[in-house]
């Protein structure tokens, strides 16, 4: 892997009255690679994403992002720069069809090969034969590969994933890890996620967060073996097996 | 734009429209040319709310800011139609630019409230200034102002084939713009702004952009609406004209290409006949869309486009 670090983050605070969402977290992404991130419920997995991609203000700290800092820069100018956010909870356009969905995603990059590349997106996710349904008759499973299929379209440097696969059927949660390693090493993963096979499974690098900050930062393998993850989050050191 | 059955249906209107020129009695071809002018203010009012969700309750002042600008133009400054026309859209497009850059930090009831502010600000501005625009009295506008080229719009042909061309114009471009890729934008603003803002997009211009298209088509339709008629009046920037778009909107389906026209033209009529039996129209008015809410709340369009004309845009 080609050790070009794509995102870094020196001291990323954010508190919510009192509660320490995320304190002082130093992270970095290499690009190419794909990075789990994991932790307790209320670790602030989902908050740390949310300074990353701008949906919530930085109060402290500092993101670099492909050798710019992006720390200030509001959420909408993040994407077109290249981060792209797929949402915890499903929020496709439901009234809209499918096709219009990620036409949308493309639109956004200004590419001219609109159609093509829509269908393109689409059928990197298996959804291209329901283009014309409306995405809100969609089933859950086919909503949570649409919600991918607009990540991809941006065609994005980094690609955020909150919890793709809650919900999802074991033979969806196959082809969602084949989409993802099918995504690098053009671009870089952050994956947030609970299902520790799909973790093991896919990450090339995990960190683990717990109670805002890092506890760990390795290899699946050094992370299965960390005595202090094990008893922050695994609990059982069988359960990551 | 291809020839497909969307602007097929588009164009048949259009022509039923031409058609119903040579073949009206002249009481209905006056009220169809004042609904054509009315229509292009609610295609404008729907373009704001209809697909980019703004709900906004002082549209009567872009209305009228055409209104005046032609009006005045005429009245003080020898203007003739056409500087009337290109000064009714300008003004409409500048203010509703200038009223989005503060309204727009609001959302919902907040923007509401906001813009119902500032077109009642505006409404007293014109009765604070009656020594120019002649307050509630309004201005009657000589017939030298009416004179578009050649063309006398008070004369009542000429005012319906101009009215055609004008209302022709806002339809073909509206239809382009749904159509469009940035129609489909606004349409995801509307839809899920949290969303919209993740797929690279701006909340605040996109809004402000679909809210100065909004205005142009305001004040064009404000700024006809004076030449055509001869008259521009303070009531006719009341909150009562920023409410009848919402409700043409309404009866005949937001975010349809046709809803406004159909709209207006439902309830242009529908105040006439009920005025003519009843002393309480208002009345019959306001039953019927408590009716609508309650049966067809996505209006006489959107309702048909669920039930299987979806490719209505």
């Amino acid at each position: 892997m080609a050790a070009v670090t794509l995102l870094e983050a020196r001291g990323l605070t954010r508190h919510f009255d009192g509660l320490k969402a995320v304190d002082g977290v130093d992270f970095d992404l290499e690009e190419g690679e794909i990075h789990a991130l994991i932790g307790p419920n209320g670790a602030g997995k989902t908050t740390f994403v949310s300074l990353l991609s701008g949906r919530i203000p930085v109060q402290s700290g500092t993101i670099r992002f492909a050798g710019r800092d992006i720390t200030r820069t509001p959420a909408h100018a993040r994407v077109r720069a290249g981060i792209a956010y797929t949402f915890q909870i499903t929020q496709v356009y439901g009234a809209l069809t499918v096709f219009d969905n990620v036409a949308l995603a493309v639109q956004s990059r200004h590419s001219r090969r609109l159609a093509e590349d829509t269908t393109e997106a689409l059928t990197r996710v298996g959804l291209e034969a329901r283009a014309d349904q409306i995405a809100g008759t969609l089933s859950y499973g086919h909503q949570r590969l649409l919600e991918v299929a607009m990540g991809l379209a941006l065609k994005p440097k980094l690609l955020i994933l909150d919890e793709p696969t809650q919900g999802l059927a074991q033979g969806e949660i196959e082809t969602f890890k084949d989409i993802v390693r099918g995504v690098v090493p053009e671009a870089t993963v952050l994956l947030i996620e609970h299902n520790m096979d799909v973790v093991m499974d896919l990450a090339h690098r995990i960190t683990v967060l717990n109670f805002g900050e890092v506890l760990a930062t390795g290899t699946p393998k050094t992370i299965r073996a960390d005595k202090a993850v094990q008893a922050a989050y695994l609990g059982d050191p069988h359960a990551a097996a | 734009m291809k020839l497909d059955r969307a602007l097929l249906l588009h164009l048949g209107l259009l022509a039923a429209l031409l058609a119903f020129h040579f073949a009206a009695p002249a009481y209905h071809h006056t009220n169809i040319a004042r609904i054509m002018v009315l229509a292009i203010y609610a295609m404008g009012y729907n373009i704001a709310f209809g697909y980019t969700g703004l709900l906004s309750l002082g549209h009567a002042l872009f209305f009228g800011a055409g209104l005046y600008a032609a009006g005045l133009l005429a009245y003080h400054a020898e203007g003739t139609a056409g500087t009337g026309l290109i000064a009714g859209l300008a003004a409409g497009g500048l203010v509703a630019f200038a009223l989005g850059l503060f309204a727009l930090r609001t959302a919902g009831v907040a923007f509401m409230i906001v813009t119902l502010m500032f077109a009642q600000a505006g409404y007293l501005t014109v009765l604070y200034f009656g020594s120019y625009t002649r307050g509630d009295e309004g201005i009657v506008i000589p017939r030298a102002g009416r004179m578009l080229g050649s063309l006398d719009l008070s004369d009542d042909n000429t005012r319906y084939l101009v009215a055609f061309a004008l209302f022709a114009a806002a339809l073909l471009v509206n239809l382009w713009l749904a159509r469009s890729p940035r129609g489909r934008i606004m349409v995801a603003m509307r839809e899920n702004e949290e969303r919209s803002r993740m797929l690279g997009y701006n909340p605040f211009t996109v809004k402000l952009a679909a809210l100065t298209i909004s205005g142009l088509y305001s004040g064009l339709s404000g700024a006809a609406y004076a030449l055509m008629f001869g008259y521009a009046g303070a009531s006719l920037a009341s909150v009562q004209y920023s409410i009848l778009p919402l409700l043409y909107v309404l009866l005949g389906g937001a975010g349809t290409v046709i809803g406004p026209f159909l709209g207006a033209l439902l309830m242009f009529y529908l105040i006439d006949y009920a005025s003519s039996v009843t002393d309480a129209h208002q009345f019959v008015t306001g039953a019927a869309l408590v009716l609508l809410i309650l049966f067809a709340p996505k209006g006489i369009l959107g309702t048909l486009r669920e039930r299987g004309l979806r490719w209505l845009p």
